[in-house]
């Protein structure tokens, strides 16, 4: 799984089905959330059906990009191998505009000065050939 | 049928002891065998009476453990995948499968080796079926560090910690309550490390808010429980154990915790009503409380989701010695899984049934008539039972 041949030795998603939807639209510099088109609910993660409404009709829909810091945690000792040299580093949820929320990072900001309901928006980093991860930068409010 | 309450007892306990590191090699399913033949010598049973078991997610199929004890006439098995849910999730079933007399013993077993073998950290990154949100965390987690619990759950603290002002002293008082029960256990990993307030504060931080000493401990150990139903306990040995209320229940999404509408939400939110409704009891009845826990913060949150305070205001009920042995609502009088050892939960259930038999020694809750076990399953699962003597 991991890019043994561009030498990034971090986790990659699965790319398949839904997930790689959702990435090959980040490769594109789009960030896109599944939206029911029966009832206009936006989710994520990618599922088939609609839990609202029981709607298999959906779209990916593109989200502004804009969001604010929801939650995090500033990761102090390594957990996993490849993440050993980001330490300390700040996993972050991020609720977008649209209401979805996901995990991700805010690449700009120390781990210290981060803040619940901080403006955020979205930025693509083509990690490997195949994969592009969405991440965050500080934005004005 | 009429109400499942008080239609089944547990009737034996075993237990391998609870280590960190063995000369075996470790054989999770070798470990869990020794306490199931602990448990069914307990119980005054013979193995070969056992007619259905169900096993914990993960660590073995029923087949097995029914081929090694010599059970010729399996008649009942099921495994619930709800993580450290599993133990209430499986004894909601023995009760069920009792009561109906669909199986007379019901055999549930649970442990491992979770210090010397695969940590849960590896089992997590390496193997998605494990848990429900398993293909969530590969997909949406794990690209960015977010890989094992400790981190999943350090920030549902600091979204506590946030809205309600609840503070690092606070978890703190939960750890140090763990950590005084745990210097009366025997049995406890912890025993003979006494732990202060500022030694909790001085610990190193790992997952920021969750220092060292909010983290449970990985070790090595088994548990087994027998369940009968309340007709044939009257016949067996040990002093039998009801199962007055029991229920069990998810949060929404149950596979995704980022997204969560209501972010403090867990299974336990809604079982519990269910549990006490079926006992029949209110929160004053409660007389202990081994309430499932990987991290401190799920004391806290669990206490308020079962409504013994209000949404926030957990901080301030676990200060000031009201969890501890000889306050209002002593909770993991064994030490939990923050200071005995991290046996899935199954350990609260073996600390449970000693408490309601008057067989839990220096730790022992004066007058202990009816206590509750919860446990925690992946991104929130959830399970409770009312227990009574």
């Amino acid at each position: 799984m991991a890019g043994s041949q561009s030498g990034y030795g971090k986790p990659l998603p699965l790319m398949r089905g839904f997930t790689k939807q959702f990435y090959d639209h980040c490769r594109n510099g789009e960030l896109r959330f599944q939206c029911c088109t029966a009832c206009g609910k936006w989710r994520h993660v990618p599922r088939n059906t609609c839990a609202s409404c029981g709607s298999w009709d959906w779209e990916w829909a593109r989200s502004n990009g804009r969001a604010r810091v929801f939650s995090w945690t500033v990761v102090r000792r390594p957990m996993h191998p490849n993440f050993t040299e980001e330490v300390p580093y700040a996993p972050a949820i991020i609720e977008m505009e649209e209401g979805v929320r996901l995990v991700s990072w805010v690449v700009d900001c120390p781990p210290e000065e981060l803040r619940a309901g901080m403006p955020v928006e979205v930025f693509f980093d083509a990690v490997t050939p195949e994969v592009t991860l969405p991440k965050f930068r500080r934005a004005d409010a | 049928m009429s109400s499942l309450k008080d239609q089944a007892c547990i009737v034996g306990v075993g237990q391998t002891p609870f280590t960190r590191g063995s000369d075996e090699e470790p054989d999770n399913f070798r470990l869990q065998l020794r306490a199931c033949e602990a448990a069914i010598e307990d119980a005054g049973l013979e193995s070969q009476q056992i007619d259905a078991v169900l096993p914990f997610v993960s660590l073995g199929i029923a087949e097995e453990f029914a081929v090694h004890l010599g059970i010729r006439d399996l008649r009942y098995q099921a495994t619930s995948h709800v993580g450290g849910a599993c133990p209430g999730a499986s004894l909601a079933n023995a009760a069920m499968a009792v009561s109906a007399r669909l199986a007379n013993y019901v055999l549930i077993p649970g442990g491992w080796y979770g210090y010397s073998g695969r940590k849960v950290r590896e089992v997590v990154v390496s193997d998605v079926s494990v848990m429900s949100g398993g293909v969530t965390a590969r997909d949406y987690y794990f690209p960015y560090g977010l890989t094992v619990p400790t981190q999943w759950f350090s920030m549902m603290a600091r979204c506590h910690m946030d809205r309600f002002g609840t503070r690092p002293e606070q978890l703190g008082a939960v750890a140090v309550a763990m950590r005084k029960h745990a210097q009366l256990n025997p049995n406890a990993l912890m025993r003979e490390r006494p732990m202060t307030l500022e030694d909790y504060l001085a610990s190193p931080m790992i997952a920021d808010p969750f220092r060292l000493f909010d983290c449970s401990l990985e070790a090595d150990g088994a548990v087994a429980l027998i369940v009968t139903s309340a007709e044939r306990a009257r016949d067996l040995k040990a002093k039998p154990v009801y199962v007055m209320g029991i229920a069990q229940g998810q949060p929404f999404p149950a596979d995704d915790i980022a997204t969560r509408e209501d972010v403090f939400e867990l299974g336990l939110t809604s079982a519990a009503p269910r549990a006490f409704a079926m006992a029949g009891i209110g929160h004053e009845d409660v007389d202990f409380a081994e309430i499932y826990d990987p991290f401190t913060f799920q004391v806290i949150q669990q206490i308020e989701e079962m409504g013994f305070c209000e949404r926030g205001e957990g901080g301030g009920f676990v200060e000031g010695g009201r969890i501890e042995l000889g306050g209002d609502l002593p909770v993991n009088t064994h030490g939990g899984l923050l200071s005995e050892a991290h046996v899935l939960g199954m350990n609260h259930f073996l600390e449970a049934v000693r408490q309601l038999r008057g067989d839990a020694g220096d730790h022992q809750v004066e007058k202990a008539e009816i206590g509750i076990v919860t446990g925690f399953g992946d991104f929130g699962d959830g399970a409770i039972a009312v227990l009574r003597r």
